[in-house]
């Protein structure tokens, strides 16, 4: 039995071996609560300045801009819902192309009096900028727009689309979830060009499920989604997860350290697994677009993404057909409808997310395996034909 | 050899129970896959391991698997239960009912709630700490639609009679919500016999990760929330985000040692308590807080008159102990849930919440209960007040001058 080879790690990734030896003491002699005044306490909240001081360095912000929460979609939720909630009730703009933890929370403002905008994507998957400024025309309150697309990989110019919305007189949030530790992200410059908040997440990068961060100029103001006891300076209560927060910080500083050779080495493997590809006659999405260099979203015409990815479960490649959240969904991806591909073809979408580990014979093995796979699949369905 | 400070708070947290981060560390290493991940082994391995842990919590509590939801703690269990019940439900009223004695993620929660419109009724607690039947009796109105009473007290550790507020509820038609963050391992819950509606949990009071808990959602009769958080549709479109593995494995073993252990283990920490409290009920001007008898046995907390708090806390910092709960105890504020005792300010400043658990040792309580002698006895002969009461002066009669 060999193991399975990884190849989602859009969808997360395992824990770098040095964030799990920085945990460990937090899950035995350092258990104490970080609110406690004791030295258990004491120690506790210690470390969770120092990962918050972490988490700011790696990503150019300043400690105090820092909020950790227990994921990115409750950062997503909490600036969404939270920022709205001391706003009046008037546009709010995210893209087509948003994850649904976006998506959801603004479509319940939808319901609560918010006028809705969904910003269209051009084929590519970039933000159509013309539906852009139409957008920005009607003063929007709040924009939200991912940095990096989980499904496509492609990354939007966020410093010039916050720059419009700041013309036009908006906070702008950038899910920063897929971006963080594959791109050069900047809270500092991001900030300077009219960002107001950004969201990352460490089960992402290295980190471990059940921390993440919502970076936030202290202008923006929040209403909490969870009270009691007014941790995170009152924008979020409950215990402090300190064990994960320490793995956060320390893989947010690993990322930093490693994002501009993975990008690199990503990208050279990213580009044999796309030339093989296209050699097999795959279509691939957002290739005109600048994407991540470890993601790589295709298909093969008239085969069933799901059924391709069980075939290659089999093989022992682990690949996604869609985003990881909304796998239990047959609908085809909504990223897909949006770059206006046709439902047949987005439900024969595939996507391999490359990460540190991957080598370029476990991409040579992949095509080969591909290529057998695809072959067979062609042959039973002409024959069902 | 004793090593200091001893931890006597395991009320505010509990270590991992080394048995719990053995089988987590796995799930941070090589069963890392995403269990929302439909599309291969790494996504299977994760999912089965999260619903292997959702029986072993619903196992403690005689619920079905299918009513427990996942949280990122108790806090937002609280969060989710009070307003998520309450928004569904407002079309039926717009009233609520819970304890002065509350946590603060209750208490909170309803001032929210408030300032969305909905009316709360904090009730007074009695003398003891526990709910009046009559007091609550009286307090339900027509439009009461939810009430929210903890199982076990965080500070005092008084067990509240859960079972009959449960039945005028049901026979009422109101929602109960009942906060067990503290309650789970220490006493029994069968939600099989009580008739709760949501149900609250936390792993880390009860030797498992912090950063996981869980709402029990009864199911038969159905009780409907309002989500709270938004996204993948995650848990039954309940609770949206990625579900941390290695947490929730961790509260499922936890949970599980709990239903298996908890039985010898209460009566080990009774026995450790009982010699605490005997050791420390020596001392002159000492009162307990809160029942003694239905009180869960890790919990003491007692009031010494006459000694200022802070300077005591100082003077015993070789135990790690709390004055008041984790969660207030930065603020100078007496605690609030003494106060709602009846506890004049001064007492419950100098109140200690000592709470005992699963490796505290007889030694560990003999040397708290030197050490208290010790200090206690060494900050009264400081005490100007102190030396009056010995002189036998009244001191609610002394008029004091004004700086």
């Amino acid at each position: 039995m060999f193991a399975p080879i990884y190849f989602d790690h859009n969808a997360t990734t395992p824990a770098d071996p040095a964030v799990i030896d920085a945990m460990l003491p937090y899950l035995s002699t350092q258990f104490g609560n970080a609110s406690s005044r004791h030295e258990y306490g004491r120690a506790a909240r210690r470390a969770i300045d120092e990962a918050r001081n972490r988490v700011a360095t790696a990503l150019g912000a300043h400690a105090t801009e820092v909020v950790f929460t227990s994921g990115g979609s409750e950062a997503n939720n909490l600036l969404i819902k939270g920022a709205t909630a001391c706003l009046k009730p008037g546009l709010l703009a995210v893209s087509a192309i948003e994850h649904p933890c976006v998506i959801k929370p603004a479509e319940q403002l939808a319901r609560r009096g918010w006028t809705l905008a969904r910003v269209a994507v051009d084929a590519a998957g970039r933000i159509d900028v013309d539906d852009y400024a139409a957008a920005m025309a009607h003063k929007p309150r709040l924009v939200s727009l991912m940095l990096a697309n989980n499904e496509t990989g492609v990354i939007q110019d966020i410093e010039a689309l916050a720059g419009r919305a700041r013309a036009a007189g908006a906070w702008f949030h950038t899910d920063a979830v897929q971006a963080v530790g594959k791109l050069p992200v900047d809270f500092r410059r991001l900030n300077a060009a009219g960002v107001h908040a950004l969201t990352l997440s460490g089960h992402k990068i290295g980190g471990p499920k059940g921390a993440a961060a919502l970076i936030v100029d202290k202008r923006v103001e929040l209403e909490p989604l969870i009270a009691g006891g007014g941790h995170e300076r009152g924008l979020r209560s409950g215990t402090e997860n300190v064990a994960a927060i320490v793995g956060l910080g320390v893989a947010c500083q690993l990322a930093a350290e490693r994002q501009a050779a993975l990008a690199v080495d990503l990208g050279q493997l990213r580009g044999k697994l796309e030339r093989g590809l296209l050699g097999l006659g795959a279509t691939l999405f957002g290739q005109a677009a600048d994407r991540l260099s470890n993601t790589v979203y295709f298909a093969f015409a008239g085969i069933d993404g799901e059924t391709l990815v069980g075939q290659l479960d089999r093989a022992g490649y682990a690949v996604a057909s869609g985003a990881a959240c909304s796998s239990a969904n047959p609908e085809p991806s909504h990223v897909l409808r949006a770059m206006g591909v046709a439902p047949d073809l987005a439900r024969s979408a595939v996507r391999v997310s490359l990460g540190r580990g991957n080598t370029g014979g476990q991409i040579e093995g992949f095509l080969g395996t591909l290529q057998l796979t695809v072959g067979r699949l062609q042959q039973l369905t002409a024959m069902a034909v | 050899m004793l090593k200091l400070p001893i931890y006597l708070d395991y009320s505010a947290t509990t270590p991992v129970d080394p048995r719990v981060a053995e089988k987590m560390i796995p799930y941070l290493v090589e069963k890392f896959g995403n269990p929302a991940s439909r599309s291969h082994s790494f996504g299977w391995e994760a999912e089965a391991a999260i619903e292997e842990a959702r029986e072993e919590v619903a196992r403690l509590v005689n619920a079905d698997p299918k009513e427990i939801v996942w949280t990122s703690g108790a806090t937002e269990s609280n969060n989710l239960a009070l307003k998520g019940a309450a928004q569904f439900y407002a079309g039926k009223g717009r009233h609520l009912i819970t304890m002065k004695t509350e946590h603060k993620a209750v208490l909170d929660t309803c001032r929210e709630l408030e300032r969305q419109g909905f009316t709360v009724t904090y009730l007074d607690v009695m003398e003891n700490g526990l709910l009046d039947i009559d007091v609550f009796k009286a307090a339900l109105r027509p439009d009461t639609i939810l009430v929210s009473a903890m199982f076990v007290n965080n500070e005092i550790g008084v067990i509240q009679p859960i079972a009959e507020i449960g039945e005028i509820c049901r026979s009422k038609g109101v929602l109960l919500h009942v906060d067990a963050a503290q309650a789970t391992g220490k006493v029994v819950i069968d939600l099989e016999a009580l008739k709760v509606d949501l149900m609250s949990f936390s792993a880390h009071k009860t030797y498992g990760p912090k950063g996981i808990g869980a709402l029990y959602v009864r199911r038969k009769p159905r009780v409907r929330l309002t989500a709270q958080m938004h996204g993948g549709g995650h848990e039954r479109g309940f609770r949206s985000g990625t579900l941390p593995t290695h947490q929730i494995v961790g509260m499922g073993e936890a949970f599980r040692l709990a239903r298996l252990e908890m039985g010898a283990e209460n009566e080990r920490i009774r026995m450790l308590r009982d010699r605490l409290l005997k050791g420390v009920s020596d001392i002159d001007e000492v009162y307990v807080n809160g029942d003694l008898e239905r009180r869960v046995p890790h919990n003491l907390n007692a009031s010494f008159a006459y000694v200022e708090g802070e300077s005591l806390l100082m003077a015993i910092k070789d135990l790690a102990v709390s004055s008041g709960s984790a969660c207030t105890s930065a603020s100078l504020e007496p605690s609030y849930v003494l106060r709602a005792l009846g506890r004049e300010d001064e007492l419950a400043h100098s109140s200690i919440r000592f709470t005992l658990g699963r490796f505290t040792t007889a030694e560990e309580i003999d040397y708290a209960i030197r050490l208290l002698h010790d200090k206690i006895g060494r900050l009264r002969e400081l005490s100007p007040l102190w030396e009056m009461v010995q002189e036998g002066v009244d001191l609610s009669t002394v008029q004091w001058a004004a700086h």
